[in-house]
């Protein structure tokens, strides 16, 4: 093609002010974060001091913490989240009045600023007198001292005291058997609202491309029911499903905004993710500095990376793509 | 499912549950104190004074000037840039245009927090802390769009690009006047997630600008939560202010939101 050579020239031109962008503030930062993470970086950049910042991360108390919170976090968010918009999205994939309004209703979270969701939920959750405690009560459920974002111990031992027994001392130094803080379960139930809509959203769009000629003859085959969807929906649906999985996964180990709104800060570690505590680390008086926070960053890179890596070699081969040339 | 009425019995609570907090931001907002102590979502007469109050209090319509720009430099930034990138990734033809478009997916991958501490540190070199271009530059744009667009190109018959070319009209005039009507559809997409992404962000202004005249809304609600947790009813009504402009954006137009998004997911 004769314009084989003009056309590199227009695309280079075409393309310097994404690459300049793109390249300098989402990729050369990727190489310069690990340059900054094998420095001694605090306040002012320091010398090289190669893997010390790593090596102080593996004995760091608070990085395990905010890793086992993490944890927890992407547990009680991913789960719950997918399956509760499977059940929307269900129902919505049909004919049915209102179902625009459903949608609408359901995205709203997702789209809506985060700090003022978060600040509502703040009043309902923690006040003098929350009001959740006051709905609770007209339930028939009278708790009216209870704090709830404001509560640093684990749900497990709760439930345990509510129920009568007592949390033996020897375990107190055991926080994971503790399980999440009620702080922390309080803004997983945010994010599960935020993100709802979205996924069942995903999720509606995935339904309706399960091809109507298989559901059919499927159908003539006998299968209704559970079976129609174990052995017909689901493996048509698996590709959304899987992409959801992942997104959301790599979302909660990202959680950001609803901590740092939702939890003074990050109530002494117990609601602090990962990524809260690059942010304490990193920018905040008393924080270690961007060199070990840079480090913290690449650790958590890693075990994205690593998650995804499993996630695919785990369910990847169960994925059905068939249904969607 | 042939049982309307069941599905309506489950999504309706729920539906209402997830809808409860704006009601009870709304209801709350323009209460009086001491009524913000009663637990009805409904005030007894509307206070419309409180948004005056708030706006007062806090420099609400400053934040949001902020915010706008910032929000609105952003989307242009994004929307032409990828315009510009998908027609060089998606309708030219030129020598290491897959590595590159390879190169740019990658991208895609590294997540915020990497990125974060090397870009406050440019940021600072640059001296660009409490200014506008620490809010856009960056963000001006990103793969996800470029990817985005790129796709619509793609789409496009190769045949109207040479039949344009043939009738003497250049790549300036092709793009400007058939391609960018085309992939209308994609920019705007793009467009949306751009405006979006800027207006709710927190942690990118949190650590790049400490001056209340560069404060977005974000920024400025999220500190007036820590200030006024005591004056609930004005903190609802800044809530109100900040997420209006989004909501009323998002209700007009709902459509292209929600099918964007499952388009743009979906690749």
């Amino acid at each position: 093609m004769v314009g084989q050579r003009r056309q590199g020239l227009t695309a280079l031109w075409c393309l310097a002010p994404s690459a300049l962008i793109v390249g300098g503030f989402h990729l050369w930062p990727l190489f310069y974060a690990a340059w900054v993470s094998l420095h001694d970086w605090g306040l002012a950049p320091g010398p090289w001091v190669g893997l010390a910042n790593y090596r102080e991360l593996a004995r760091d108390p608070l990085f395990r913490q905010s890793l086992g919170v993490t944890l927890w976090y992407v547990l009680g968010t991913v789960p719950p989240t997918l399956a509760l918009a499977y059940l929307v999205a269900e129902l919505l994939h049909q004919p049915l009045r209102g179902r625009a309004f459903y949608r609408v209703l359901f995205f709203t979270p997702y789209v809506v600023s985060p700090v003022a969701a978060a600040a509502v939920w703040k009043w309902v959750f923690d006040s003098a007198t929350p009001p959740l405690n006051h709905w609770l009560a007209r339930c028939g459920l009278d708790v009216p001292n209870q704090v709830w974002l404001l509560q640093p111990r684990g749900v497990f031992q709760l439930a345990w005291e509510v129920l009568g027994g007592r949390w033996p001392d020897a375990l107190s130094g055991a926080h994971w058997l503790a399980g999440p803080s009620l702080a922390l379960c309080c803004v997983m139930a945010v994010t599960v609202w935020t993100s709802l809509g979205f996924a069942a959203v995903v999720l509606l769009a995935g339904l309706s491309q399960v091809p109507g000629d298989v559901l059919e003859a499927a159908r003539l085959d006998g299968a209704v029911g559970w079976r129609l969807r174990r052995h017909v929906v689901w493996p048509l649906l698996s590709p959304t499903l899987f992409f959801l999985l992942i997104v959301f996964t790599i979302r909660a180990f990202q959680a950001f905004n609803q901590i740092y709104v939702l939890t003074p800060r990050g109530l002494l570690g117990r609601t602090s993710t990962v990524t809260y505590y690059i942010y304490e680390t990193a920018f905040m008086a008393g924080g270690k500095g961007p060199g070990f926070g840079s480090a913290v960053a690449f650790v958590l890179l890693g075990i994205i990376l690593a998650l995804t890596a499993l996630q695919f070699r785990l369910l990847g081969r169960r994925v059905h793509y068939g249904g969607r040339a | 499912m042939k049982r309307p009425w069941l599905a309506h019995l489950v999504l309706l609570p729920l539906g209402l549950a997830v809808a409860f907090p704006f009601f009870w931001m709304l209801g709350t907002a323009l209460k009086t104190l001491p009524e913000t102590a009663v637990f009805w979502p409904v005030p007894r007469t509307p206070q419309w004074a409180n948004f005056a109050t708030v706006w007062q209090t806090v420099p609400f319509g400053r934040y949001l000037v902020v915010t706008a720009t910032a929000a609105l430099g952003v989307t242009a930034g994004v929307t032409l840039s990828a315009l510009l990138a998908g027609y060089a990734f998606g309708a030219l033809r030129w020598r290491g245009q897959h590595a590159l478009f390879g190169v740019y997916l990658a991208t895609m991958m590294v997540p915020f927090e990497v990125i974060l501490i090397p870009n406050y540190l440019s940021v600072l070199r640059l001296g660009w802390t409490n200014t506008f271009a620490a809010l856009i530059v960056p963000w001006a744009s990103n793969v996800f769009s470029v990817f985005l667009v790129t796709q619509a190109f793609r789409s496009l018959p190769r045949d109207f690009q040479e039949a344009a070319m043939l009738d003497g009209c250049g790549h300036a005039q092709y793009l400007r006047r058939v391609a960018a009507p085309l992939v209308a559809p994609a920019l705007a997409t793009a467009a949306i997630f751009a405006f979006l992404g800027s207006w709710n962000a927190l942690l990118w202004p949190l650590v790049v600008t400490d001056a209340e005249t560069m404060r977005t809304v974000e920024l400025g609600l999220s500190k007036f939560v820590e200030a006024e947790s005591n004056n609930v009813h004005l903190l609802m009504a800044g809530s109100v202010l900040t997420l209006a402009p989004v909501l009323a954006l998002f209700l007009a137009l709902q459509r292209r939101f929600i099918e964007g998004l499952a388009a743009g997911v979906k690749g």
